[in-house]
């Protein structure tokens, strides 16, 4: 008979059923009920279908142990695959589905897993597939061999992040962890308990519920948080410890503003690990035939919800907890076929137990196989006499021993030790900032716990308190390891979910992978949401056996984080969409799409890309903005450029230092193209500066480049000249910049009403005073070619600005301009933008600016490699222009430069290239190989497999002489 | 001319800094700033001494001294001993001061 639920006791509330489905059945449980508590008292065994070989699993283990069989809870975007159904709490309306059931959970596979399971051998991702066709299979095993499905729909819920600093963060709420817990409660020290499950307690659930319930009490009282629900992932450098909550069950509908998990980020100054012990299964023929139960799972599912997950047992165990979990069947009314001890006949209290109440123990045999079709029928016992005995069973639990959960300890950098007695890895070396606490029973983790609390007190020099334990059962007698029950059967499993058989680990050392290191990556144990936790040690004693070595000298891997899987929902948490990476929006961002903008992202700005018109192309709006400019004015909005204010004696030093150009000669009122460079002398940045008084420069870097600028100038007034008199103020955001430009820029500036002497400002100037009424700074400098003046006022006054220029603006048929057209505008003029049309390796010089530089006095950041062969060398790509032969093809931006007959090797790139409207024809530049000695020689530029005739051409391809700049 | 999506800092970084302005703050507030006590050398460096500026750093094992600044926080540049073994922050001095006596500064 399969499970049922006992007709009373358990920590559930029979008073409050919920009804779920699982596999489009519908069925009940309690509230108190895990998904897997539920499924076994509705008589479930199947639960899923193993990764590689589709054997049918069931409920394992009770916690983040059970390696049985993962589920998908909930459905669409709220669907979670790969869940532990014991970690799963029941709520009203669950849906629950089998992962990787094909072509159903029932149906049997087997003649199609017969063909299958031999392609999937342990390295099977290793070994190519010669033989018939990798290709002819991959289908089947695809369909057939893999984990759950991501969600089909985008998810729609909450997650959160909080931080949290305190002095002690505890992990684990079991006996250890809440002794550590109590005593330091009133010590003065901030404390935090972190517990997966959702109530405190762990093992206490089976000795002491009520103690566990009154120290929670306790804490509260107290002050201490105890976060349960919660799993600590990862325990990172300098006490940080990631901690997700999860707030509301996997799957679950949420009411409006709550939130489904939160990223806890704790920064501890000590954390204290207390998270118990892992059973441990055994290694046996069929030892995953659903019906199969680690020892203590099997109590907890009694004692805890209430559930008997079969009618008759065999016990197999190497320890005392297997007579225990057969003095806890009998007491529920089933029946124990037999105790199966690996031990040498053992005296304990537990042993007595099993003893007083009739039950049959054979000392000194093994259980071998299970039997069954669906599940588990039978057993095959081994007996001491050296003769086989064949047990009729529906259930089977299983002991192995306990290992003790290093997994944050490990990661934070702690090294395991090999206990023989418990034949277990323990942690040994001390980890600053951490405690461990476990023992081996209750009464041991208690002391292990106030130990550790009275350390950390001390770290802190305060206390603790005592704390009266909870009821103790008796000490164990000692276990008596067994890694393989049974010989060379191919269904021994010792990684459940990963697939990985004893016959695996011994083909991985046979293959020499026998460095557990290559053995893990080799097999896969321990790569599935197990992390090792059952599967790690019995991995390690196989390999140990198979290669005649010591467990310890097999050695163990290093854990690292996360201890359990995690959604990257809650890592995200809310960083998505449209605050993953925000965009910064212009003051004028609503009169922009007032105007039809339509809005691109360039360098984190909302930018206006371009301005159509009602049924205009786009091809067609870049022809009316750009001719706007030359034939007319228009405005763009500029105020993303960087700027920054330099002020003090040493601001002149200051920009000589950081640029090509010599800055500290530049008159007051004028402005200045420079250059800054690398210490490995290539271009950083190019821009523009403007001197307004002796002491006070306004630098304008790129928008892309502002804050690296501001960066570099702060590090080097900070660390490298602190006694030079400078501050460098970033204030691009304190600014709206409105550029208006074209032939009539003037007469626009002029209607708008100011008080700047305009007729005598020349290109490449800068002036200060009063514009439509605003206090503004006009800088005369042109991106386009055309005349052009830059309006900043302040950004709270750019409204008032734009209202003013489009009042001012109609008899001019003022026409707004997209940064699209801006860009063709720059290169007609064969102006470069920074990271376009230059890149890592660019120099002044490929640019055309090497020609002052021999004449500066100073020192800039750059110079001295500017001196180096590489730098110095002749082939070096230069910036030139580029012409279509045929006058008509528009050249593929990014397409290679071949001279000569047209074959590779590459002799450069086009950069930028458009049609430009202004010229009627195709505009291009780029970067080519002694371009500016080739001025008018023949090239090809390669677009795939085409080859379109070129000519490389000067860079300014409209107005080469300036006179519209300074007309 | 789009340039790609700028992912935003993510909590991939755990040490906490000490701040000496601000006291101790999370990694992903600061900027590290590469080797500390670098003498940069003056324009009639050979190549040879100049290539070594430009290229090679001490890569220190055990206390390495650094220049960091509070990028998002109160944007002071400091020194940092930084233990690149165990990660632990060893000393916290200010840009003009020498190291600590608890580092020997190897010889470059
Ligand atoms: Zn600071």
């Amino acid at each position: 008979m399969t499970g049922f639920r006992l007709p009373s006791g358990g920590q559930i509330d029979r008073s409050q059923p919920l009804s779920f489905q699982f596999d489009g059945t519908a069925m009940t449980g309690y509230s108190g009920d895990t998904l897997a508590s539920a499924l076994l008292a509705n008589g479930v065994r199947t639960v899923g279908r193993s990764f590689k070989y589709h054997r049918r699993r069931g409920i394992v283990g009770a916690g983040v142990e059970d390696a049985g069989a993962l589920v998908t809870v909930g459905t669409a975007g709220r669907s979670v695959p790969n869940l532990k159904p014991a970690t799963v709490p029941l709520y009203e309306g669950l849906v629950a589905t089998p992962v990787n059931v094909w072509p159903s959970l029932e149906m049997d596979v087997r003649a199609l897993h017969q063909w299958i399971a031999p392609l999937l051998p342990a390295g099977f991702y290793n070994k190519t597939f010669t033989w018939p066709s990798w290709h002819l299979f991959e289908g089947a095993i695809r369909r057939a061999a893999g984990f759950g499905t991501a969600p089909s729909a985008p998810d729609p819920d909450r997650y959160a992040k909080a931080h949290l600093s305190v002095d002690v963060a505890i992990v684990g709420a079991g006996p250890a962890g809440l002794t550590a817990a109590l005593a330091l409660a009133t010590s003065g020290v901030s404390v935090v308990v972190i517990d997966a499950n959702p109530r405190p307690g762990g093992s206490l659930a089976l000795t002491d519920p009520a103690w566990a319930r009154e120290a929670s009490a306790t804490l509260s009282r107290a002050g201490v948080r105890v976060l349960t629900n919660s799993t600590a992932f990862g325990l990172y450098d300098h006490g940080l410890l990631g901690v997700v909550e999860q707030c509301a069950p996997p799957g679950a509908e949420l009411s409006a503003g709550r939130v489904r998990e939160r990223l806890w980020l704790i920064r501890a100054a000590r954390c204290l690990l207390a998270p118990g012990l892992i059973e441990r299964p055994l290694v046996f023929a069929n030892n995953d035939r659903p019906g199969v139960m680690l020892a203590q799972a099997v109590r907890r599912y009694l004692t805890v919800y209430g559930v008997a997950p079969a009618q008759r047992w065999v016990i197999a165990t190497v320890g005392d907890e297997g007579h225990r979990c057969a003095v806890d069947l009998l007491a529920a009314g089933l029946d124990v076929a037999a105790i199966v001890d690996h031990r040498a006949a053992v005296t304990s209290p537990a042993v007595a137990a099993a003893t007083a109440a009739g039950i049959p123990i054979e000392w000194q045999a093994r259980l071998t196989a299970t039997l069954g079709r669906r599940g588990v029928e039978g057993a095959r016992i081994a007996l001491a006499s050296g003769s086989t005995r064949t047990v009729a069973c529906t259930g089977v639990a299983v002991h192995g021993g306990w290992s003790p959960t290093v997994h944050l300890y490990s990661q934070a950098g702690g090294r395991l030790a090999w206990d023989d007695a418990r034949a277990a890895f323990v942690p040994s070396t001390p980890v600053a900032r951490v405690e461990t606490a476990f023992g081996w029973s209750v009464g041991e983790a208690c002391a292990a716990g106030a130990a550790a609390a009275a350390r950390v007190a001390q770290a802190f020099q305060r206390s603790t308190v005592a704390v009266a334990l909870p009821t103790a059962p008796p000490a164990d007698a000692p276990l008596q390891p067994l890694w393989e029950a049974s010989g060379a059967e191919a269904s021994a499993f010792v990684d459940l979910l990963s697939d990985v058989t004893a016959r695996d680990i011994r083909l991985a050392a046979q293959e020499n992978y026998v460095s557990v290191e290559h053995l893990k990556r080799y097999t896969t144990t321990g790569m599935a949401p197990d992390q090792g936790k059952t599967s790690n040690l019995p991995a390690l004693a196989l390999m140990a056996a198979a290669t005649d070595r010591t467990i310890p000298e097999v050695g163990t891997t290093r854990f690292r984080p996360p201890f359990e899987p995690i959604s990257l929902g809650v890592l995200a948490h809310s960083r998505r969409g449209a605050l993953l990476a925000p965009s910064l929006t212009l003051p004028l961002a609503r009169e922009h799409l007032g105007l039809g903008a339509e809005m691109e992202e360039y360098g984190r700005w909302q930018r206006p890309a371009l301005y159509p018109r009602r049924g205009e192309r786009r091809e067609e709006t870049l022809v009316r903005e750009v001719l706007a400019v030359r034939n007319g004015v228009g405005v763009f909005d500029a105020s993303p450029l960087g700027k920054i204010e330099l002020t003090g004696p040493d601001a002149a030093r200051l920009l000589d230092f950081i640029s090509v150009q010599t800055l500290s000669t530049l008159p007051v009122g004028r402005v200045r193209y420079h250059v800054m460079l690398t210490e490995t002398g290539t271009v950083l940045d190019d821009g523009v500066c403007a001197r307004l008084g002796p002491e006070h420069f306004l630098l304008s870097p790129s928008s892309a480049m502002a804050s690296t600028v501001a960066t570099l100038l702060d590090e080097l007034l900070q660390c490298d000249f602190p006694a030079w008199r400078c501050l460098a103020t970033a204030v691009t955001q304190g600014w709206a910049v409105l550029t208006l430009t074209g032939p009539n820029a003037l007469a626009l500036l002029s209607a708008l009403g100011t008080d700047l002497p305009l007729s005598t400002l020349p290109h490449m100037s800068i002036a200060t005073g009063r514009v439509a009424g605003l206090p503004a700074r006009v800088a005369r400098v042109s991106f386009t070619g055309e005349a052009s003046y830059e309006i900043a006022v302040p950004s709270t006054a750019a409204q008032t600005l734009w209202h003013a220029i489009w009042a001012a603006g109609t008899v001019f048929d003022l026409q707004p301009i997209g940064l699209e057209s801006v860009l063709v505008l720059r290169l007609e003029k064969g102006y470069l933008i920074h990271g376009v049309d230059t890149d890592g390796e660019t120099t002044p010089d490929d640019l055309g600016y090497g020609g002052g530089i021999a004449r500066k006095a100073s020192d800039f950041i750059g110079r001295r490699s500017l001196l180096r062969p590489e730098q110095r060398r002749s082939g070096r790509r230069q910036l030139v222009g580029l012409t279509p032969e045929d006058g008509v093809t528009v050249l593929p931006a990014g397409g290679h430069v071949l001279l000569d007959d047209g074959t590779p090797p590459s002799d450069g790139w086009v950069t930028s290239s458009a049609y430009s409207p202004t010229l009627a024809r195709p505009v291009a530049i780029g970067l080519v190989a002694d371009g500016r000695a080739r001025m008018g020689a023949r090239c090809q530029i390669a677009d795939g497999d085409r080859r379109i005739p070129a000519r490389i051409a000067a860079l300014c391809a409209w107005d080469p002489e300036g006179r519209r700049l300074h007309g | 001319m789009k340039p790609p999506l700028l992912a935003s800092r993510i909590e991939a970084t755990m040490h906490l800094i000490p701040c000496p302005y601000c006291g101790p703050r999370a990694e992903w507030e600061f900027q590290w700033g590469g080797e500390a006590h670098r003498p940069r050398p003056d324009l009639s460096a050979d190549d040879a001494t100049w290539a070594q500026y430009l290229f090679e750093r001490r890569n220190t094992r055990g206390p390495a001294l650094e220049r960091w600044v509070h990028r998002y926080g109160c944007g002071q540049w400091f020194h940092l001993v930084r233990d690149t073994v165990s990660h632990e922050v060893l000393a916290v001095y200010g840009v003009e001061d020498r190291p600590p006596d608890l580092v020997v500064e190897p010889t470059p």
